[in-house]
């Protein structure tokens, strides 16, 4: 029996001839995950479909679907990192669907690398709000300890990379209109308010009438129309105010839940 | 400077712009090596993938000295064999493949990168050889067979084996050696089993 401990130099050779090239999926998976590259894939919405990106460090944008390489160059262009097309992590396609669906429990993780402190403060301001339920530009200012700011705040919302999972859909001009939407424009603002069980043309015709804030006259306490805590409202109780002032000299004290706030007008 | 003290050279001055020429780098014998430690696809890459997440975390919490010091193919190696422990451990958990409940390994080891129908028969040839060795690795116990890869397959000097394994280079040495004697008693069992067929 040969029992030499070396190798010849045939058997040196396939040995060494033993490599093979890594899967091209490799070097992407890598990228994605350490938040170098994003995935992206497609989602169904109230507003049709839409493209969400992600990465190891959480979703990354959300926005209306279209041609792949007119998004990938977009994604480019914002982010700086290049999209590829990929398929959701299971645990991540169900929670974008618990949180279209209204389920704000459903954790997201965000990717929100490259925007400033206070945009990812109006955002994270912004995912406060209930589905069904909106508050004035103004509202978001205050909350956020920046009570002038009211149009940054506009902007901020508008720069939300990640519309639908922030709902930036549920803030809205301090004079009651709608106001403008980023995923576009403000007729898919009303659709998405109206699937969320919101009327917009009678929260409108409201704000015209004057009708800012609404009081219920058993317990003496004013909210923001569309607060959770006066859905059960008799209708003889209800009681429109156009300011807070008006609401305080009538009697009535803020809600604690949904903290409306004097808001100017103007904004 | 060789090219891996540029890229560590790299790393240290800017992570995010220089990692994807570390993985383009070593992605490649990364791969080779977890395939033949692990002798399943899947199972390299998610080795491989796993090895190059962890080492850029890791780059990310070193200071600059530290990563202009690191002597990147040995390190990297280091944390793929690692993970190829882990994604074993998980998969003899999981229950064996079906290539070890297979008694003879040699049949169904998966190659990537077979050769196309029609394909000249050396080619075919050198492709099933390669196969043949490949499953003789696999079914190598795991010391021998990481000592045996490394040295051969990726072609590593005794000295980077002894601080990549974390041994001293004798005990390196005599696992590849050990590791080869066991490979040429595979050997001699399979030309005494053709020898036997052939004679039946």
């Amino acid at each position: 029996m040969n029992q030499t401990l070396e190798l010849t130099d045939t058997e040196t050779a396939v040995m060494a001839g033993l490599t093979v090239a890594a899967p091209p999926t490799l070097r992407i998976d890598v990228l994605v995950e350490v938040g170098l590259a994003d995935h992206y894939a497609r989602i169904d919405s109230p507003l049709g479909p839409l493209v969400v990106a992600w990465n190891g460090r959480g979703v990354s944008s959300v926005g209306q679907a279209g041609d792949d390489a007119d998004f990938e160059a977009r994604h480019l262009a914002s982010t700086g990192r290049r999209a590829y097309p990929g398929t959701f992590p299971s645990r991540l396609a169900t929670a974008i669907k618990r949180r279209l669906d209204g389920d704000r429990r459903a954790r997201i993780t965000l990717d929100l690398r490259g925007h400033s402190a206070f945009e990812q403060d109006v955002w994270r301001k912004a995912l406060d709000i209930p589905r069904g339920e909106v508050r004035p530009y103004g509202w978001v200012a205050a909350e956020i300890g920046r009570p002038k700011a009211v149009r940054a705040v506009g902007t901020a919302l508008g720069h939300n990379p990640v519309p639908l999972i922030v709902p930036c859909h549920r803030v809205v001009r301090t004079d009651g209109s709608i106001g403008q939407y980023s995923l576009g424009g403000p007729a898919n603002k009303r659709t998405i308010l109206s699937a969320e069980g919101l009327d917009p043309d009678e929260m409108e015709d409201a704000a015209r009438r004057g009708e800012r804030l609404l009081g219920c006259a058993s317990t003496k306490i004013v909210c923001w129309p569309t607060c959770r805590t006066g859905r059960h409202m008799l209708e003889r109780n209800r009681r429109p105010f156009r300011s807070l002032a008006e609401a305080g000299a009538a009697g009535y004290r803020p809600c604690k839940i949904c903290r409306p706030v004097a808001v100017p007008i103007a904004a | 400077m060789d090219a891996d003290d540029r890229l560590a050279t790299a790393l240290a001055d800017d992570l995010d712009g220089a990692f994807e020429a570390l993985v383009e780098a070593h992605q490649d014998r990364l791969y080779t090596i977890a395939l033949r430690m692990l002798g399943d696809r899947g199972d390299a890459e998610e080795a491989a993938q796993d090895a190059f997440v962890r080492a850029y975390r890791a780059l990310a919490s070193y200071d600059g000295q530290r990563i202009r010091e690191l002597r990147l193919r040995g390190w990297l190696t280091t944390i793929l064999l690692n993970r190829c422990r882990t994604v074993a451990t998980r998969r003899t958990a999981r229950g064996p493949r079906p290539v070890s409940i297979d008694g003879d390994p040699t049949r169904s080891m998966p190659e990537p990168e077979a050769p196309r129908a029609g394909a000249p028969p050396e080619v075919a040839e050198r492709h099933a050889e390669r196969e043949r060795w490949a499953a003789r690795i696999v079914a190598l116990p795991v010391a021998y067979r990481a000592a045996v890869i490394l040295r051969h397959v990726d072609g590593l000097s005794y000295p980077e084996m002894a601080a990549t394994l974390g041994r001293p280079e004798g005990t390196v040495k005599a696992q590849v050696h050990r590791g080869v004697a066991l490979l040429r008693t595979m050997l001699e069992a399979e030309r005494h089993r053709e020898l036997q067929e052939m004679t039946a």
